[in-house]
């Protein structure tokens, strides 16, 4: 059997073939592929006419790597929830297209279940129930998961994403965008104490983030209250280094501390772990300490399955067997800041 | 123009109740200011005087738009990730603009052109650890009277003394 998948919430565009037995035929994401040359180079990274753009090229290449016509497909898969509404009703229009042509069943995907599923596939074995942790540049939240449709909020960022922290700081830096890559690459050469920043909630038991004050704090040592702009402050290669890494280790404290905060409190044994921030070299470093020094079941996704994809969309192989197939006018749920259990499809999600 | 000093964040949470108490459904507030000056906080503010959960208002910067439905409604833009004022565009934010809600816009001043020639701007400047200076004004003539009406909630209530011969 195979299932077309598509992903298209925020930026990338992306599409993949996967089997019932969860191989991977094909994968293709937009922004990280040659597609990109087609478009002369400039790919609009936001806008869902770009979306609109790229999904049909995206969806031709995805069949063409995995060697398989569209009438070889046999269901259809799709993020719907969450995401931005246009950016979703593209890859949700496509994918109804596609089942009503081909007469196929469309299967609703909740983009941060299939991030934690993306653990799943790489561990190429269960790992559910376990507590999901999702940290991207516009997630940070922990999910009590007893199954991989079953998902619970325990807690989440009040302010900013840890992944736009990353942004942000690096913009602060004079780093390049995405800030992830950058201020690791600036960290390796830093003293991670050399700066005392602070950690939010850390002393607190409720399960939340929240990153505003580390950022402002950046801020300050940079320029202080009531200076001009930080990003015309001129910084030496050491104090770039040196304020990258501290901010890498704030945030990776905060991390660790409440995702496994999150194993005590729901008594669970195994953490997932997911997004964009889960590629960063140093926050996998810490978490692996702290699991096996804890003996915790510890999966992180590998980080090209830790920024958006569609391959983590074979979570569709779930809710069909859950026997969750939905109607040609299934909607798109766009907003969701502190639930994951909205629901995605009509039937069997609570 | 009006002029509110913030000596700390409870103040900027009796600024955001005055806002939220004072504009009407439709109108635009452009919010300026750098990193860390204090814009989704004012932006909590605003939308806890609405009735609306403040942990469930956070930064826009990924998504870029978010809604929240409380006493009254809010959408929340965020133009930091936007390149040109075209991406802004592609957001169709004239639904928004025309709407039924209070438009809160983060890094306005990147997409000035794109938005409604009558509206509010807040300038937030960082003036202290804790303190944050608000520079309030009218965008077009409309709103000078709801600047006024600012004044006036604030009045008795603003932690240091207005500036003379500001506005």
């Amino acid at each position: 059997m195979n299932i077309l998948t598509l992903e298209t919430t925020c930026d990338e565009t992306a599409a993949a073939v996967v089997t019932e037995r969860l191989e991977v035929r094909a994968s293709v994401v937009a922004s990280q592929d040659a597609l990109h040359r087609r478009f002369g180079g400039v790919v609009p990274e936001i806008a869902s006419r770009a979306h609109l753009e790229r999904i049909l090229p995206v969806i031709d290449e995805t069949l063409r790597k995995a060697g398989v016509g569209l009438d070889q497909i046999d269901a259809v898969a799709v993020a719907n929830t969450p995401g931005l509404a246009g950016s979703l009703l593209v890859g949700l229009s496509a994918a109804k297209a596609l089942c009503l042509a081909r007469q196929i069943p469309l299967v609703a995907v909740n983009h941060l279940q299939a991030h934690i599923y993306a653990c799943r596939l790489a561990a190429d074995r269960e790992v559910f129930p376990c507590v999901g942790l999702i940290v991207s540049g516009g997630h940070s939240s922990l999910y009590r998961c007893p199954g991989p449709l079953d998902f619970e909020l325990l807690g989440a960022t009040i302010d900013d994403a840890a992944g736009e922290a990353f942004d942000k700081v690096a913009a602060m830096l004079g780093l390049p965008y995405p800030g992830g890559p950058s201020i690791e690459r600036a960290a390796a050469g830093g003293n991670p104490r050399a700066y005392a920043l602070p950690r939010a909630f850390l002393r607190d038991p409720r399960l939340d983030f929240s990153f505003s004050g580390l950022k402002t704090a950046v801020r300050y040592a940079i320029a202080g209250p009531g200076r001009p702009d930080p990003a015309q402050v001129r910084l030496t290669g050491q104090q770039i280094a040196d304020l990258a890494a501290s901010f890498q280790e704030a945030v990776a404290d905060c991390l660790v501390a409440k995702a496994f905060a999150a194993l005590e409190q729901t008594g669970m044994r195994t953490l997932c772990v997911g997004g964009g921030v889960a590629a960063n070299g140093r926050i996998r470093q810490r978490l692996g300490e702290e699991a096996q020094r804890l003996g915790v079941d510890l999966h992180i996704a590998p980080p090209r399955l830790c920024t958006d994809n569609a391959v983590m969309g074979a979570i569709a192989v779930e809710r069909l067997k859950a026997g969750c197939v939905e109607e040609l006018d299934l909607d798109v749920f766009p907003g969701v800041v502190r639930s994951a259990s909205q629901p995605v499809g009509a039937k069997k999600f609570s | 123009m009006l002029i509110f000093d913030a000596l700390n964040e409870s103040d900027t949470a009796r600024l955001g109740a005055a806002l939220a108490e004072t504009l009407s459904d439709g109108t635009t507030l452009a919010l300026c200011g750098t990193l860390g000056a204090g814009k989704t906080r004012l932006v909590q503010a605003i939308a806890e005087a609405a009735g609306i959960d403040r942990r469930n208002v956070v930064s826009p910067t990924f998504v870029l738009v978010q809604e929240y439905h409380g006493r009254r409604t809010i959408y929340h833009l965020d133009a930091y990730r936007l390149r040109n004022d075209d991406e802004f565009r592609a957001l169709g934010p004239e639904e928004y603009f025309e709407g039924d809600g209070l438009v809160l816009v983060e890094w306005a001043d990147r997409v000035a052109p794109c938005l409604p020639p009558e509206r509010i701007e807040i300038r937030i400047a960082v003036t202290g650890a804790e303190s944050r200076r608000f520079e309030i004004r009218a965008v077009g003539a409309r709103h000078v009277a709801t600047v006024e009406r600012l004044r006036h909630r604030l009045g008795g209530e603003c932690p240091s003394p207005l500036p003379p011969g500001e506005g």
